[in-house]
């Protein structure tokens, strides 16, 4: 009994010290909800891709605003425009190899011009991309650039102030 | 009379200065972007041939679907055999295609003309594929992203902009997209009727831009 208490405990143990970070697969109704999720304070939304190397070169950025707000209620999202065929062989293993903290999302739609204006009227569809929502006065911003360094809190704070 | 004849021109001088300089600052922030109905800009590009390349140099055409692509982007690979396709159809019919790749080699050395050729090769393009080395005419156009098409029809020796935006609504699969936007644009543009869909996004990879 007890060696089986000790031998769940151990499977229960390592399952999670080697749980890979999920990347939920998601469509565009699942996106528009978590953009009108007003459950935290802050968020953040990136749009990017593994391929895309100016996203890449920011996302570090996104990792450090997290680890500074993430006591001020801030919630961080990247959403993936890779291929969800990719999910396995390159989205998974560059989240881990990264440790990435932010949620990771990958947005699985094809029909791109049906919601590009419902995240932001705005948005000519190139990636790096990036929305800001303040929930606790319904505020929004939303950003089609790359962040140069330093550049991404500035405008983060310049939001939130 | 001497004098104030020199005075006028002085302050003319300093006055198309001005106006030179802001005009270019326009440019280089991007904020020309050409809508459906404005009259686009011809070029003169260089091509994977070597060959300069420019819309009024195509006597013949009746208009063009002009594509801003790269080798790189993933989204514009997947619409490679789409743009040869393209050619295929609507040059025999006066629409011809034109390819320009405006990214930085800098910022992204797959996009040198150089890899322009070797890429040209190994798929087999059919189109001319031209290297918008100074970003000139991606700025002028509003071009964003990669793959962007803007359609033009040709008015003597104007180009019309007719629709804006992306091939179609599937850049994973051309047989299961609903909507031909390109394809539609140009069909009616043939049969003299007006274009339905004016202007798309799609998804696209931003172009580098040099940082100015």
């Amino acid at each position: 009994m007890n060696k089986l208490v000790i031998g769940l405990f151990i499977v229960a143990f390592s399952a999670c010290a080697n749980k890979p970070r999920p990347v939920d697969v998601i469509k565009f109704a699942d996106l528009d909800k978590l953009i009108q999720d007003n459950s935290s304070d802050l968020m953040v939304v990136n749009f990017w891709a593994t391929w895309c190397a100016p996203c890449v070169k920011e996302l570090p950025q996104f990792e450090k605003l997290l680890t500074k707000y993430e006591n001020q209620g801030l919630k961080v999202v990247l959403v993936s425009f890779d291929f969800v065929e990719q999910l396995e062989k390159k989205v998974i293993p560059f989240v881990k190899k990264k440790d990435i903290k932010s949620d990771v999302m990958l947005l699985d739609e094809t029909d791109y011009n049906s919601f590009i204006d419902k995240i932001d009227p705005k948005w000519s569809g190139a990636i790096p991309a990036t929305l800001m929502l303040d929930n606790r006065n319904g505020n929004r911003r939303f950003f089609e650039k790359e962040f140069k360094e330093g550049e991404l809190e500035e405008a983060f704070n310049n939001f939130v102030h | 009379m001497k004098k104030n004849i020199l005075i006028t021109i002085g302050v003319l001088s300093v006055a198309m200065i001005f106006f030179i300089n802001a005009k270019k600052t326009t440019l280089a922030v991007g904020s020309v972007n050409y809508e459906v109905g404005d009259f686009a800009r011809d070029f003169n590009l260089k091509n994977i041939d070597g060959k300069m390349v420019s819309m009024s140099g195509v006597r013949d055409a009746k208009g063009f679907i002009v594509i801003f692509t790269c080798n790189t982007c993933p989204f514009s690979k997947m619409y490679e055999e789409r743009i040869m396709e393209l050619q295929t159809k609507y040059q025999p019919l006066g629409f011809p295609v034109m390819a320009i790749n405006p990214n930085d080699k800098e910022l992204s050395s797959g996009d040198s003309f150089e890899n322009m050729k070797l890429r040209a090769k190994e798929k087999g393009f059919n189109f001319p594929y031209l290297y918008d080395e100074t970003q000139e005419i991606a700025s002028a156009y509003g071009a964003t992203r990669t793959p962007h098409v803007f359609v033009l029809k040709r008015a003597s020796d104007k180009y019309k902009v007719a629709y804006v935006g992306a091939i179609d609504n599937n850049h994973k699969d051309a047989s299961m997209a609903s909507k031909k936007y390109v394809e539609e644009a140009v069909d009616n543009l043939l049969s003299g009727k007006d274009v339905p869909t004016k202007f798309t996004k799609a998804i696209g990879c931003t172009i580098k831009w040099r940082d100015a």
